[in-house]
């Protein structure tokens, strides 16, 4: 079911946490709502869910202003973040709740109960309480409880936070298969991008409240319209420099470099403060405007190392390359930028 | 678990210090089955005639009628307790009422305040309700009282359920009354299980309230019964029946603390385990 978000507002007695903000989410997407913490994601989420009610603007399921209904009468499935199973009660239990407050009958529940088991792969631990399952495993219990009363909407808040690095990686394909099983609708809030990026259809980054960008992964990572956005997609992340535009090119700061602005990147004038932003795998051997620096820092990686390249202005650089022995802490290097790929913002933070 | 220090210097001390009332105790027991000759310190002969209350109404009353009241007055303190306190303290924990902080402030107040200061005040009311001098009036006296403890003992244990779990009853579909009833009531299920004991031991010992508010009906507890038999100035003045009466009167409690002994502890606790 499609989500529209509109002009959507939030107060928390006099402190505004969400103004006017508007949102789309397509029918059967997953969307990503990524931001740092506190930005408010977890608000939006639960004024979806109808457990807060909005101060203003309009929830729309469909065609269907729901921000007046109660939670109950919106049919939404959410995963909380610690999972929020009853503890007193077997997985079993946990999973038929939702259809037991529904009046369903037992053969009914039975029923439903297994085959969404079945669907999140959890039928061997019915009989247990959440006490007894692992994390990945009350993870399972929870999806199930959420979507067994087939919602037509599924929120997930921060739903691997809790996960060891191993399982979170195992249950973020397994959250995005069952999501495509079921071709629900999702909302997934998290703040962490590689999260947003490898599950979701598109992602919403949003920053204090507001949404700065809505895209898909790619574009998002090979187009960000502000610098809060580049700086908050990318592992390792993105260096920013300090510059200054003169004509064709731009100055870094205190140092005797130059870079060609990059084409389609609107003109500053001529002395502006602009500040250039060059991912890691842009700057290394073989690029093209040679930068001069000492390595700062050396972090293996395993496949891949990341270099930090202190400049004589104080500003660091990262370059991540195939692991190579030649080059250690200390030693001057002098590597080439793709300029093309070179990203330039204004002092304020937009994309020229 | 390790020690980082020695036992036996701190078992030798308490022991000490707690012997006067293990003698207090031994000699009540002993001396509810026994007779002592006048002048003598140890007893000489076994005897059941310290218990023949349990049979006979003419020493102070029938002991099995006021047993049953005492029972009643006892478990009534308990169903009042705490239902009420299972519903009040959720309510103070979790809803969104108006005035509760001032309900908080009025709970905490109402609790520090001693019983006996407010018994000429009390003692109005149900002169003006007709519930003077009736089992009814006691009751309600007595759990009113009592009430301000289990409301704040329960509201710590609805604090330390996550909300979470109430937001993921409600998406589920449930009401607000389910979701308390079948999600919420569980996780505090210690707290009320202690306060339950607490509230029937509180009410078994209670003396005060029965003598002052209900002196001349037929509704006598233990504690007076007792406290009748032991009025120093009565004809048949009998200290070891005294003794056997109080050791009779102790017996439920014994009882319900040895049952209950770890779930009391809960209370000191305080909360559930997430
Ligand atoms: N129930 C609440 N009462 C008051 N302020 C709240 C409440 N919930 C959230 N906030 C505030 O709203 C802001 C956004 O919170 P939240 O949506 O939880 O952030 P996120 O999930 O993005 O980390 C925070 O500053 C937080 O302090
Ligand atoms: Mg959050």
């Amino acid at each position: 079911m499609p989500i529209q978000l509109q002009d959507f507002t939030k107060r928390f007695d006099n402190t505004t946490v969400i103004e006017r903000m508007n949102l789309e989410v397509h029918d059967g997407e997953m969307l990503a709502l990524l931001g740092p913490s506190g930005c408010g994601k977890s608000t939006t989420l639960l004024a979806i869910s109808g457990i807060h009610r909005v101060n203003g603007g309009q929830i729309l399921f469909g065609e269907e202003d729901v921000s007046e209904q109660p939670s109950q009468k919106r049919n939404v499935g959410v995963v909380f973040q610690n999972y929020a199973l009853y503890p007193h009660m077997t997985a079993y239990q946990n999973i038929a709740f939702p259809l037991e407050v529904r009046g369903m009958g037992r053969e009914q529940i039975d029923k439903e109960v297994r085959a969404i088991a079945a669907l999140v792969h959890i039928e061997q631990y019915l009989e247990r309480r959440p006490g007894q399952l692992s994390g990945g495993q009350q993870q399972r219990v929870a999806l199930a409880r959420a979507l067994v009363r087939k919602p037509g909407v599924l929120l997930l808040d921060e739903p691997l936070a809790n996960l060891d690095a191993k399982l979170r990686l195992e249950m973020r394909s397994e959250i995005r298969r069952i999501q495509q099983e079921t071709g629900i609708t999702a909302i997934l809030v998290t703040h962490d991008q590689v999260e947003a990026m490898s599950m979701c259809d598109r992602i919403a980054i949003m920053n204090e409240g507001q949404i700065i960008q809505i895209d898909t992964p790619t574009e998002m990572y090979r187009n960000p319209k502000t610098q809060f956005v580049a700086g908050f997609l990318g592992n390792p992340p993105i260096a920013f420099v300090n510059g200054r535009a003169s004509g064709e090119a731009i100055r870094l700061d205190a140092d005797e470099v130059t870079l060609p602005l990059p084409t389609g990147a609107r003109r500053p004038k001529d002395g502006e403060p602009i500040v250039v932003g060059i991912r890691p795998e842009i700057f290394g051997v073989n690029g093209g405007s040679p930068i001069g620096g000492r390595v700062s820092f050396v972090e293996t990686q395993g496949r891949e190392n990341l270099y930090d390249v202190a400049l004589p202005s104080g500003a660091v650089l990262r370059s991540i390359q195939p692991v190579r022995h030649d080059i250690s802490v200390g030693d001057q290097v002098t590597w080439g930028v793709n300029p093309d790929a070179l990203m330039v913002f204004s002092q304020d933070g937009t994309r020229l | 678990m390790t020690r980082n220090f020695s036992a036996w210097p701190v078992l030798l001390v308490l022991s000490l210090i707690s012997l006067p009332l293990a003698i207090m105790y031994a000699s009540v027991f002993v001396d509810s089955f026994t007779n002592t000759p006048p002048g003598a310190i140890l007893p000489n002969e076994f005897t059941l005639a310290h218990w023949r209350f349990l049979v006979d109404p003419s020493i102070a009353g029938n002991i099995w009628v006021a047993t049953l009241n005492t029972f009643i007055f006892a478990l009534s303190m308990v169903v009042i307790v705490t239902t009420i306190s299972a519903m009040g303290g959720y309510a103070v924990s979790r809803l969104n009422l108006p005035y509760r902080r001032f309900f908080l402030a009025g709970i905490m107040v109402m609790h520090a305040f001693p019983s006996v200061t407010l018994i000429i005040g009390v003692f109005l009311v149900l002169q003006f309700a007709g519930l003077y001098d009736t089992l009814a009036g006691v009751i309600m006296v007595k759990a009113t009282l009592m009430l301000p403890f289990g409301i704040w003992i329960m509201k710590g244990f609805y604090d330390a359920v996550p909300w979470e779990i109430e937001m993921a009853g409600v998406q589920d579909g449930a009401s607000r009354f389910t979701v308390w009833r079948r999600l919420i009531l569980p996780q505090v299920k210690p707290g009320l299980i202690a306060l339950g004991v607490f509230a029937f031991l509180d009410g078994w010992g209670e003396y005060l309230l029965p003598r002052i508010l209900a002196p001349t009906s037929e509704f006598r507890v233990l504690s007076v019964y007792l406290q009748q038999i032991s009025v120093t100035d009565s004809i048949n003045y009998d200290f070891n029946l005294f003794k056997s009466v109080g050791l009779y009167y102790t017996l439920p409690v014994l009882i319900v603390f040895i049952v209950f002994q770890n779930r009391l502890m809960n209370i000191f606790g305080g909360g559930t385990k997430g």
